[in-house]
């Protein structure tokens, strides 16, 4: 566990090497640097992980040296391993190693392979920090590193402007929601005088009482924040567009781990939600609303990874209810599901779009099952997972628990419950209709060719994964083992279960399961069906919200930015050109090549002073 | 009755301000030249007079090195105008105003 700085030190280390020798380092050495980096990191995270179950301190805390000191006020670089930060550093590190590994495949024809990983490592390094800081001003620092790695992979193929487009708008839409969150930690400094995380969630217990307005405020700041970076409602619209990147981008920083960074800062921060049940509401409801709206709009797509941005959307959306009715560790389950079927569905993705030579259209697609029988394998148990199919996938397992918790829990509501039944039955369908537009049906492009093993090898591991992470937890029909709620206890509190009955979980899980089926029989026979032309029009562009914000914001200040287009502050330093330039041309007309008249000028200078030295000496 | 001094002096002026005017009107360089030696010599006379009202060997000593950079200058002048000659063709100062600005 001493060895845990090189958790994060590594992949900074690794993105500073490439960033320094690229381009004299050769393939090798940039496969050798960039995955490296992250693969010792999650060994290291293994071992770390290891120890720490053998022993049994709730957390282990690393001093690395003092970063800032203002009078008494000082602010370390301090490392903490919790249970929380082990989950979130173990997925960041093993799935982010592997989607690494596939990028050396997928990126392999890319001019600019040594920047791309560059921009990896830095990614996987500052979500690390993020995770493992003590502080939250550390904390502060990865989360707006990770928006600086996000704004950069977005726009990798920065050559085509709307790719650059895609990038700036992720940048400024999660920048609104960064602000918030800045705002929330200069009113927990404020109020409590220290940003040591377990120092201010002490004071704060002591500080407020349930529902007093200042942690309310907190709280709803802190939301602002999560809600930028987790692409929920009403800051959601940056995360489709942003699929303008490389896919394994969209894998790693879109799926797997920087949009659950919202997930793990209220997770983190869950003493302050507790005390704010109007906040910790806003959460619920913005959950379960954005599953609803998201899972809409991915039924309707007509690109792969658009389909997949938007379940991401709508998977987090879930996460987002489990941590508002105070399941915060049934949604630190669904993150660790998610990350593995989520990664394994870009992955898959992209390794049919690879194939068939960057072709996203799903239209365009079809019969892939017998061309590329490896992917579809692969691809059908990730999806069976993002469908909550019982028994047999991890998302359902995971899913489950928060469908139940969403109704039974003392901030629970059967409302919340009927909402997330609902989104199951919406995320069956355009699973099933994914599956069905990209595998079956008539081949209509020919696959150029197979990916190698660099592509598939940990396309089956995470198969793997995704199937067997869902037996860290069963619910209570099926045995009731929580050893990973046990495991993260110490900082997550267990949920506060109100009426718990096993039958009416076996009712909940049949409809779920039942709507789940249904949906697929329905996908199946109205895969050909027409829909609604305005319908379908409005849904694919998430909702209208690109348009509303476009008419809200970036219009009028469009409009603004034009009526100061000549810039008031700039008069000043445009009028001292206009002076030097009027003068010059004064001076430089006096200049006429003619003798006689600079003779003339040295005449009159000459009686000019004269005639005031003997004006001078005659007073 | 006006004393010798005065009278140098007045001299002095006249001749300096032939030489000026003449340097303003002559469109000729070589007059020019020429206007700039009586110039020379007008300020010269000045140092004289001066000299020899105040009973001083320092007026004729400067005189002497006026006598001494107009021969230096003279020379670089008629070194310069046959250059002059040689690219225009012409002695006209007005013609030589290729670096106005």
């Amino acid at each position: 566990m001493e060895w845990m700085y090189l958790v994060p030190a590594l992949p900074f280390l690794g993105a500073l090497l490439l960033i320094l020798f690229s381009g004299k380092t050769g393939k090798a050495g940039v496969i050798a640097i960039g995955c490296g980096s992250i693969g010792i990191a999650a060994l290291i995270t293994i071992i770390a992980g290891w120890q720490f179950l053998q022993s049994d301190i709730p957390a282990y805390d690393q001093h690395l040296w003092e970063w800032l000191r203002v009078g008494d006020f000082s602010i370390g670089m301090n490392l903490r391993l919790d249970a929380l930060s082990l989950a979130f550093t173990f997925v960041i590190t093993f799935v982010g190693c592997l989607i690494h590994i596939y990028s050396t495949g997928y990126m392999a024809d890319d001019p600019d392979f040594a920047r791309f990983f560059a921009c990896m490592n830095l990614f996987v390094g500052s979500m690390l920090m993020l995770v493992l800081a003590d502080n939250l001003l550390l904390m502060y620092l990865g989360w707006e590193g990770v928006g600086l790695c996000s704004y950069l992979l977005i726009g990798f193929w920065y050559k085509d402007p709307e790719n650059g487009a895609a990038a700036r708008k992720a940048f400024i839409v999660t920048r609104v929601g960064d602000t918030a969150m800045a705002i929330a930690l200069f009113l927990l400094v404020q109020h409590t005088g220290s940003l040591q995380l377990s120092v201010v969630l002490e004071r704060v217990q002591t500080l407020w009482n349930t529902g007093d307005p200042t942690v309310v405020w907190i709280a709803f700041l802190l939301l602002g924040g999560a809600v930028g970076k987790s692409a929920q409602l009403p800051l959601q619209t940056w995360l489709p567009d942003a699929m303008a990147g490389p896919t394994p981008v969209s894998a790693l920083i879109h799926a797997a781990t920087m949009v659950t960074a919202g997930v793990y800062l209220i997770a983190r921060t869950n003493i302050i939600f507790s005390l704010a049940p109007a906040a910790q509401a806003a959460v619920a409801i913005t959950g379960a609303v954005t599953l609803l709206l998201a899972g809409c709009s991915a039924w309707v797509q007509t690109d792969i990874k658009r389909v997949l941005a938007y379940s991401t959307i709508s998977q987090i959306g879930y996460m987002f209810l489990a941590l508002g009715v105070g399941a915060w560790s049934a949604a630190v389950f669904h993150f660790v599901t998610h990350a593995f079927f989520k990664a394994l569905l870009f992955l898959g993705a992209g390794a049919v779009i690879h194939a068939l030579h960057h072709e996203q259209d799903m239209f365009k697609m079809g019969g892939l099952r017998k061309s590329l029988p490896g992917v579809f394998l692969v691809f059908l148990i990730g999806s069976l997972s993002l469908a909550a199919i019982p028994f047999i996938s991890s998302g359902w397992y995971s899913k489950d628990q928060i469908i139940w918790l969403a109704g039974v829990t003392e901030r629970g509501s059967s409302w919340y419950a009927w909402a997330a039944v609902l989104g199951a039955f919406i995320t069956a369908a355009y699973t099933t209709r994914m599956m069905l537009l990209v595998f079956f049906g008539r081949e209509q492009t020919h696959v150029h060719h197979k990916p190698g093993p660099e592509m598939m090898i940990p396309l089956y591991i995470l198969a793997i994964c995704s199937t067997l992470a869902g037996f860290l937890e069963l619910p209570h029909t099926l045995g009731h083992f929580a050893w990973l709620s046990e495991f993260l206890a110490p900082v997550l509190p267990a949920p506060a279960v109100l009426h718990a009955d096993v039958a009416a979980e076996w009712g909940l899980q049949a409809i779920t399961a039942g709507l789940a089926a249904l949906a697929i029989y329905l996908s199946w026979r109205l895969i050909n069906a027409p829909f609604p032309k305005e319908a379908g029009a409005f849904l694919r562009s998430g909702w209208g919200f690109d348009a509303a914000y476009d008419v809200l914001f970036v219009q009028p200040f469009v409009r603004v930015a034009r009526l100061n287009r000549k810039d008031i502050v700039d008069k000043i330093y445009t009028g001292l050109a206009a002076i030097t330039r009027t003068f010059h041309r004064m001076m430089s007309s006096t200049q006429s090549g003619i003798l006689r008249w600079y003779v003339l000028g040295v005449v009159m200078g000459a009686v000019l002073i004269l005639s005031v030295i003997i004006w001078r000496h005659s007073l | 009755m006006i004393s010798p001094t005065t009278a140098g002096l007045i001299l002095a002026g006249i001749l300096f301000t032939l030489g000026l005017i003449s340097m303003l009107i002559r469109r000729n360089i070589i007059f020019m030249l020429v206007s700039v030696e009586i110039m020379l010599n007008a300020a010269g006379l000045a140092f004289i007079v001066a000299a020899s009202k105040w009973g001083q060997p320092e007026g004729q000593v400067m005189f002497m090195f006026i006598l001494a950079m107009a021969a230096a200058e003279v020379s670089v002048g008629l070194a310069l105008i046959l250059q002059l000659y040689h690219q225009l063709k012409t002695l006209d100062s007005d013609e030589a105003s290729r670096m106005r600005g």
